[in-house]
């Protein structure tokens, strides 16, 4: 079997605005409801067979965003392309996914939801998407339904809301798409299973290239599957880089109280803990080697931050007032 | 598994020079690939493959096209070469700074070193002692 190119993603100036709608009122007039912004202004490139991962509070845009990607959706206002990666590495194939089948043929999203149908055997459900998908895998398919313990002779609405997730796994490893993107694919699945969920992810991904997007509020578990993040909060894009880049947007100091207050100098302090003689403080930016040495020399123990931590302090509403 | 508080990819590397080190690796063996790696560790593969690339540059490691990564020829000596440098200022010191710190006089830890060697304790050259004093740094 063949493994299609991965896709990549373009997002140019996207807005996306729910709910703006007139009303009558109790007096004849007319009113304007205010409109929601899900996505404001934003502009952001998905690598093509890179694992991303999309991190944001709740109603930060994640969904939204992947819904554009796979036309579930159409902006408000700006533009989204996708596709194939040129031989020279162009952009040129790339298309707008809305109505076009050439294109959501390739991309499967797999939603909170399910997107499975409730009345029929699983096994129905199975056939619709390998009807969809030109690269599924049934023999996968049976493979990860027996790995999860999921019988597809049941109804989806007889199954938990764990093994309902497990479905969705299922269909977005054996969907094989060049775009596969999960949204927060793990509710409901016991630690057991996500661990086995992330494994899959990464044994298909290492013999199947493509571009994997993944939605999670579970940062821990999954951020060593990412090799780009991009971080969301509330409908603006806060940044969108490599894991290895957003890792020296903050490093910690433990040591001596004096040793580690003049080591940090001048640098922003994200963060501040004191046991005793102790300190640790967690600060902006990375270090260069001659601030690594001197932690050193001083025996001071330089650490790196989790993105889990960074996240929280990235997305911290009391951030914004003192930056 | 890679709890440190280093960068993963410096973490894996550091794995695999004590494993070369040590022996467990030897010179020509093939070490896992970047997907065993990043499934058993549950990583991405590209962070393996930084690893391994850092490795390759300091002549740990090296690629066999089409077949994958082997342990250089010379890998283990260079290392050795390279941890001896580095035993005085990265282990010794820190041990007699906190000797000074408990008033403990050179001529004890003489003393002890000395008494240590004789009564044929793990030496220098000895590659598990090698990697005792590495874990230490």
């Amino acid at each position: 079997m063949t493994t299609p190119a991965p896709f990549g993603a373009r997002l140019d100036d996207v807005v996306v605005r729910f709910g703006s709608q007139r009303r009558a009122t109790s007096d004849g007039s007319i009113v304007r409801d205010e409109s929601t912004v899900a996505l404001d202004e934003v502009g952001l490139t998905i690598r093509p067979g890179i694992i991303t991962g999309v991190l944001g509070r709740n109603g930060a845009g994640k969904s939204t965003m992947m819904a554009l990607l796979a036309a579930f959706l159409r902006p408000t206002a700006g533009t989204v392309r996708l596709g194939p990666e040129s031989t020279t590495g162009g952009t040129d194939a790339w298309e707008d996914p809305w109505e076009n089948a050439w294109v959501t043929s390739n991309v499967q999203l797999v939603r909170e939801s399910g997107d499975l149908q409730d009345d029929e055997k699983l096994s129905e459900t199975l056939k619709y998407y390998a009807d969809l998908r030109p690269h599924w895998d049934a023999d996968l398919a049976a493979r990860l339904l027996d790995l999860f313990e999921v019988n597809p002779r049941k109804k989806p609405a007889a199954l938990s809301r764990g093994k309902k997730s497990a479905v969705g796994a299922t269909i977005g490893l054996a969907a094989r798409a060049p775009l596969t993107i999960f949204d927060e694919v793990y509710l409901g699945m016991d630690a057991p299973t996500r661990y086995a969920f992330y494994d899959e992810i990464l044994t298909d991904y290492a013999a199947h290239p493509r571009t994997v997007l993944l939605s999670s509020h579970l940062v821990e578990e999954v951020e060593r599957l990412f090799e780009d993040v991009i971080v969301l909060d509330r409908g603006r894009l806060l940044l969108a880089e490599t894991a290895e880049e957003m890792g020296r947007r903050g490093f910690s100091l433990t040591g001596p109280a004096s040793a580690v207050e003049r080591l940090a100098g001048e640098r922003r302090v994200l963060h501040r803990q004191q046991l005793g003689a102790t300190v640790q403080v967690t600060l902006e930016g990375a270090p260069d080697d001659g601030e690594a040495a001197a932690a050193r020399a001083a025996g001071v123990e330089l650490g790196t931050l989790p993105l889990q931590d960074l996240f929280v302090r990235l997305t911290d509403p009391a951030r914004e007032a003192t930056s | 598994m890679f709890d440190g508080p280093e960068p993963i990819y410096v973490q894996i590397a550091q794995m695999i020079r004590s494993q070369v080190l040590a022996g467990d690796l030897a010179e020509e063996e093939q070490v896992m690939s970047t997907t065993q790696f990043a499934t058993t560790f549950r990583i991405n593969p590209a962070t393996a493959a930084k690893a391994f690339a850092g490795l390759v540059d300091e002549g740990v490691l090296y690629k066999r096209r089409g077949v994958g990564m082997f342990v250089a020829p010379g890998a283990r000596e260079r290392l050795v070469g390279h941890h001896r440098e580095a035993y005085f200022d990265d282990v010794l010191a820190p041990a007699l700074d906190q000797a000074d710190l408990l008033g403990i006089p050179a001529e004890d830890v003489a003393a002890y070193v000395l008494r240590r060697h004789g009564a044929g304790a793990p030496r220098a050259d000895r590659p598990d002692a090698l990697t005792e004093n590495q874990e230490q740094s």
